[in-house]
């Protein structure tokens, strides 16, 4: 009962809220609306713990160790967002940037845009996986122009023509898959993953080869791999800052997600690590260009957002390369990615708000007249770039680590790479914390508590990672390694 | 070749003549036009299938494909471009000789890549896979060429329809819970794009995507 739970309350918060999504406790109810899917998703968590996973609702739902840590990780920062949400957007309302009419379709659709990757994360058919993640693209393209802007209707026009040739690729490779499971299995259940996980080895590995390539793009194109990357930091930039929090933590993730699931079949298929092969090449690229492009970015949710395509480059390689290690390293790098990149945005969402600027050449000593605003942003972009005792430094050093021993050839790239974003993202930040302010000191304390728990979770992850969690990594790893 | 296969490749074969018809076609009412065949052409093919095959799903599938490609989205769209003055805007496409021999190239392309693939299906319209791909690919070419974002968006749509066909060859399509996600997909999303049209023109006073172009960095 509770996976449905976790599907219908989003659902209902979406009706609700696209009726009085205007009214001054929606801000409220929003926050609500997300702890309870929250709390369904941790009783959901705790039957996953004691029964193992679990198949229901005639194999349409499935929940294994692979989707409930990402449930989980949906759910938590859909609600942390969702309280951050709750301070800024009151500002933009009473700021008027925002109309009563677009904050109810905000808050409506930011409940149905967690409804869609929670059920791209639990549905065991790819079809409505493929169903979801279109969905997500919809109900999330009017929020990237919600301020009208000229900019921010492009960015939206960009994001919805390149999602959606990119994910008309992908459904090109659900068919050709789905074909070639029909051509073993008839034509029942040929879409269930848990089945086509069943008959891996007898699918025509020329039909699947051809469909892994149009998925990774399709689905690729979601993740922000170069060179489908191009809607992603307009998307970013130009809409409200918690979309742009749930885009980094939420969608990018569901996207790799579903790549690393076509990836099992693909390699059960093929036995010739191609498509390991493929999401490498695809994942270096992604962390080079990136990285060369952190450099001249002016725009401070620019500058974070291509840095979530190096990070998520970084964790397709990992899963291309393969093996336990490197597996274990990208999940974990998926998590405090997601964690860190939405801190992130929190705190600079709250320095562009006061600063009334996005420019960062404009933002200068925020410790001194904002320390708490200062302090996150600075702690935040220590945490991406990997400095321990962070999170992001365990998976990067493991990945790393991986890298070593299984593709040496790579190592002078990902250095490269974390090297010169490193440079470029902490050269930025330092001239925007320290030194003379001239930033407005803030007149309403913002609200800064997610971004800090968020951090605090990093930190943990960086110093501690609970066994359960580790198992599940462990278990996801081992079924990833064909 | 029984009756049904012909009749089959002879509507795939006008298929993938409208597509090339829509490549160039300059005005918006007559690429509306043209996008409510290609879904009757469509919708009929899956009719003919089904009956040859004698497969009931089907037959509701061709229902749903042309009340929604032939009716419901052509109208929507008619709508609009009433309502934004466009329908008999002539768009500029240049070279289009060019453009004729590109398609060309990637019919042949997608003849090649689909040959291996449609000889393991077993299904009597298999051979249709190669067009089915080649018109996913050139209403990707379309929607890359024009400058106008209507017909950047029926670019898009016919592309759906490639995709529909595809799944009808291989397999005689997915099942019915994909293929009513897909058309709520598709509806709602002309929707929100409706929006944004009016958007952009309050914004831009054309809908001319070149003005969109001057934010790169």
């Amino acid at each position: 009962m509770s996976l449905l739970w976790i599907l219908a309350i989003p659902l209902i918060g979406a009706a609700y809220l696209g009726l009085f999504g205007h009214r001054e406790h929606a801000f409220i109810a929003n926050a609500a609306f997300s702890l309870t899917t929250l709390a369904a998703a941790i009783v959901l968590t705790q039957r996953i713990i004691v029964h193992g996973p679990w198949l229901t609702h005639d194999a349409q739902f499935s929940v294994d160790p692979f989707n409930i840590f990402l449930v989980d990780l949906t759910a938590f920062v859909a609600m942390t967002t969702a309280i951050f949400s709750r301070a800024y957007m009151r500002i933009e309302r009473y700021s008027g940037r925002v109309t009563a009419a677009r904050l109810r379709l905000y808050h409506s659709m930011y409940q149905l845009f967690s409804f869609t990757m929670l059920l791209a994360l639990l549905t065991n058919n790819i079809g409505i996986l493929w169903v979801a993640m279109e969905g997500a693209t919809l109900s999330t393209a009017l929020l990237v122009s919600l301020y009208r802007t000229p900019a921010s209707l492009e960015a939206a026009w960009k994001y919805f023509i390149l999602c959606g040739v990119g994910i008309a690729f992908a459904l090109f490779g659900t068919i050709l898959l789905y074909f070639s499971a029909h051509s073993v299995i008839g034509p029942h259940n040929g879409l269930l993953w848990t089945r086509l996980n069943q008959i891996k080895g007898h699918l025509d590995p020329t039909i699947v080869s051809v469909a892994f390539v149009f998925l990774i793009v399709g689905y690729g194109t979601k993740v922000g791999l170069v060179p489908m990357h191009n809607w992603l930091p307009d998307a970013h930039a130009e809409g409200p800052t918690p979309i742009s929090a749930i885009l980094s933590g939420l969608l990018l993730n569901v996207a790799l997600y579903a790549i690393v699931r076509f990836k099992v079949l693909a390699d059960g298929s093929l036995h010739d690590n191609w498509p390991g092969a493929l999401m490498m090449g695809f994942g270096l690229i992604s962390l080079l260009v990136s990285a060369f492009s952190l450099s001249r970015q002016r725009d401070i949710k620019r500058l974070f957002s291509y840095s979530s395509i190096e990070h998520m480059g970084l964790a397709t390689f990992a899963f291309g390369m393969g093996g336990p290690l490197a597996s274990f390293a990208a999940l974990l790098h998926m998590t405090v990615h997601s964690l860190t990149k939405s801190s992130l945005f929190f705190s600079s969402g709250h320095v562009a708000q006061k600063a009334g600027t996005q420019q960062i050449d404009q933002i200068h000593g925020l410790l001194e007249r904002n320390p708490g605003m200062g302090w996150s942003l600075m702690l935040g972009s220590l945490a991406i770039l990997g400095i321990p005792p962070f999170g992001v430094f365990t998976s990067e050093f493991l990945i790393l680590t991986a890298a070593i021993h299984q593709e040496p050839w790579s190592l002078p790239f990902l250095i490269l790479g974390l090297g010169v974003a490193f440079a470029a993202i902490f050269g930025k930040t330092q001239s925007m914390v320290f030194g003379a302010s001239n930033v407005p000191k803030a007149p309403s304390p913002p609200s800064l508590i997610p971004s800090f728990i968020h951090l605090g979770l990093v930190l943990m992850l960086g110093l501690y990672i609970p066994p359960i969690l580790a198992s599940w990594y462990t278990h996801v790893a081992g079924m990833i390694h064909r | 070749m029984p009756l049904f296969a012909q009749a089959i490749n002879m509507l795939a074969a006008l298929f993938l003549l409208v597509a090339f018809a829509m490549l160039s076609q300059r005005r918006l009412a007559n690429l509306i036009n043209l996008y409510a065949l290609q879904g009757l052409i469509l919708g009929l093919s899956i009719g003919v299938v089904a009956y040859g095959t004698d497969q009931p799903k089907l037959y509701f599938s061709a229902g749903l494909n042309l009340i929604l490609k032939v009716i419901a989205v052509p109208w929507l769209l008619r709508r609009l471009v009433r309502k934004l003055q466009v329908q008999w805007d002539r768009e500029t496409i240049l070279y289009i000789p060019t453009i004729m021999l590109l398609g060309l190239g990637l019919v042949i392309f997608a003849f090649n890549a689909s040959l291996p693939l449609s000889e393991l299906a077993g299904t009597i319209n298999h051979n249709t896979l190669g067009i089915a791909l080649a018109s996913v690919l050139l209403s990707s070419l379309m929607m890359i060429l024009r400058a106008t974002a209507i017909s950047q968006v029926i670019g898009f749509l016919a592309l759906e329809n490639g995709l529909i066909f595809a799944a009808t060859s291989v397999t005689y399509g997915m099942p019915m819970v994909i293929e009513l996600g897909i058309a709520l997909d598709v509806i709602v999303g002309v929707f929100i794009l409706g929006v944004f049209f009016f958007h952009i023109r309050e914004q831009f006073d054309s809908l001319e995507l070149n003005y969109l172009d001057r934010h790169e960095d």
